[in-house]
């Protein structure tokens, strides 16, 4: 009995999780000329004219980009404050773990408008470096995350055995700390660009006229257009980001550092 | 410079905050001496070789080792070598490029690391497992990894930090034996840090004993094992049967036994070994409260109105019983005299 509803809970969770994106997809398959459910015919027709539709291979390109760029430099930084974090007694500790991972706490949205009130607006950012400062901030907490626990799996007297041998502090980093927490950062990297890309709320507010992420012009696009070319694009972009979790989780065991 | 301070530690304290990890040590160490750090856990031996190492900044004091200040001098110029207690290879590294390491760093040409690292390899039995990974190897293989990638190059003074207390019974006779050879064979000067007295008596030209950050008592395992100077000393080397005297008999913390002691002014305490208590004779009486064959012999608990006494008798001598009153003699010719703690 406890087992039955036991099995029942989690299949009704899994409904409700993966419920819409069965929906999108099967809309998006749809032969017909409206976004409905369920789809009139079934086509790949809506997948093939996606790719031919202009604004959106620039924006993809774009959230590619931002995805890419600040994701490294979320890296950039985060590494080494996961490094300072684990390894030096730095004063306020648990303060700076804090602040470092808020952007996960604070709602994006307030993230995104904060950003725009107080920093882009004042300083006159251009959209793209706005746009690169919030998705940095957004995905750093990951970096520190994820590479603060593949640190933990590395003893410090590793790094001590080293600089005995001769090595200087930054030697015993590159030669022998790095290379260890190669796949923490893969894993990082790969969390980082799939939370940038898939982002909606900071991009909002940091987006400006000709300049667009990929989910911002389909969120645009949606108010005026009915076919099924988003729903198309949607189940595009969920298999991509499936696949790459995937790939991830069996190259690097993506799991054991989230 | 004389040879007798190869390695010279002068007046050094170690503290965290007010804690003082290590307090006023001084000691020196001959070259090609391999001298032994002793002591419970917690007694300052490993932060004392850690400061030596460079891991650690000293409070006070200083050290010179070749005649030269090493005081001021980074970790990584020290030119001595360190084997973990916990091996802390370099997990990513191959056995071979594990003992390279330092090699490579030192900007060798290409075939004399090779043939270092190979002549390294093959000291410690490990030929043929160059191409492995850490975690492919056990424990003795890995702490032989270990040991190749300090001594390949040419350390001027090696720490071995509790190396042998990861490893299995067999396997530590054996790395133990490996380890003697090994410091004869090349000579080196070492610090080996441990709490096992056995070890230390196996391997130590000179035995340090520390208790609370301080040292206890100096000397070769011989000095050590016959003539222990406190109570502390003379447990660690098997004088189990610690009895201070007064002038009402000798005492323990639980009772009293009735002694003649006027001649034994000055003295502080008394230690007996356990095969030198007698049973079965002699002026007290006590009461058997366990016994365990130990093969060639059986040791006893006996219970005294000074507390309990550890006594060992040959196999061959007549069994007493748990529970059985038995008289027993602590004889004075076998007693070793003790200054206080």
């Amino acid at each position: 009995m406890m087992r039955l509803s036991g099995f029942s809970i989690l299949a009704l969770a899994m409904l409700f999780l993966l419920g819409p994106f069965f929906i999108i997809a099967a809309a998006g398959l749809s032969a017909g000329d409206l976004l409905v459910f369920p789809p009139q015919g079934l086509s790949l027709r809506w997948f093939v004219a996606i790719l031919d539709i202009e604004r959106f291979r620039v924006s993809f390109l774009l959230s590619m980009e931002l995805a890419i760029i600040s994701t490294g430099l979320s890296l950039l930084m985060g590494v080494p404050a996961a490094y300072a974090l684990a390894r030096y007694d730095v004063p306020f500790r648990e303060a700076m773990r804090t602040i470092i991972t808020s952007p996960v706490i604070v709602p994006a949205i307030i993230a995104g408008l904060a950003l725009l009130r107080y920093a882009v607006i004042p300083l006159g950012l251009p959209v793209i470096s706005a746009l690169i400062l919030g998705h940095t901030a957004l995905v750093a907490p990951y970096a520190v995350r994820v590479v603060s626990v593949s640190l933990t799996h590395l003893r410090v007297d590793v790094e001590e055995a080293a600089i005995l041998l001769g090595a200087t502090r930054s030697g015993a980093f590159f030669r022998i700390v790095l290379p260890n927490i190669k796949n923490g950062m893969m894993a990082a990297f790969i969390l980082g660009f799939i939370t940038s890309f898939n982002q909606v709320p900071v991009s909002l507010f940091l987006t400006g006229p000709g300049i667009s992420t990929l989910p911002i012009d389909m969120l645009g696009a949606m108010e005026f257009v009915y076919d099924p070319s988003i729903a198309a694009l949607s189940t595009l972009l969920a298999l991509m980001t499936i696949l790459i979790v995937l790939l991830a989780e069996r190259l690097l065991g993506l799991s054991r550092y989230v | 410079m004389s040879e007798s301070q190869f390695l010279d530690l002068r007046d050094i304290t170690i503290a965290y905050g007010a804690q003082k990890a290590v307090e006023n040590v001084s000691l020196s160490v001959a070259q090609g001496q391999l001298l032994a750090l002793l002591g419970p856990s917690g007694c300052g031996k490993t932060t004392l070789m850690r400061a030596i190492a460079g891991l650690l900044p000293l409070t006070q004091g200083s050290m010179t080792l070749a005649g030269r200040d090493l005081t001021r001098v980074p970790a990584n110029r020290r030119e001595i070598g360190l084997v973990f207690q916990s091996y802390a290879l370099f997990p990513h590294l191959s056995v071979f490029d594990n003992v390279a390491f330092g090699l490579k760093l030192r900007h060798l040409d290409k075939t004399e690391i090779e043939e270092r690292s190979k002549v390294a390899i093959a000291m410690v039995g490990l030929t043929g497992f160059e191409h492995r990974l850490p975690r492919e190897l056990s424990g003795g293989q890995q702490q032989r990894v270990a040991l190749a990638r300090s001594i390949v190059v040419r350390p001027r003074l090696l720490l071995l930090d509790e190396p042998l207390s990861n490893l299995d019974a067999r396997l530590r006779l054996d790395m133990r034996s490996q380890l003697h050879r090994l410091h004869h064979d090349l000579g080196i000067t070492m610090i080996y840090v441990t709490h096992d007295q056995a070890e230390a008596l196996a391997l130590a030209d000179r035995i340090v004993v520390m208790r609370s950050g301080k040292i206890i008592q100096t000397g070769t395992p011989e000095d050590l094992y016959e003539r222990p100077q406190t109570g502390f000393v003379a447990r660690f080397m098997g004088f189990e049967n610690v009895l201070r005297v007064t002038s009402s008999g000798l005492v323990s913390d639980e009772g009293s036994l009735p002694f003649a002691t006027q001649s034994l002014q000055n003295i502080h305490a008394l230690a007996w070994r356990p095969h030198h208590v007698q049973l079965g004779q002699g002026p007290f009486k006590g009461r058997i409260l366990g016994a365990s064959y130990q093969g060639d012999s059986i040791e006893y608990l006996l219970d005294t109105p000074a507390g309990h006494l550890k006594v060992q008798s040959p196999a061959a001598s007549p069994r007493y019983q748990p529970a059985q009153e038995i008289a027993f003699d602590l004889p004075l010719t076998h007693a070793i005299s003790l200054r206080e703690d």
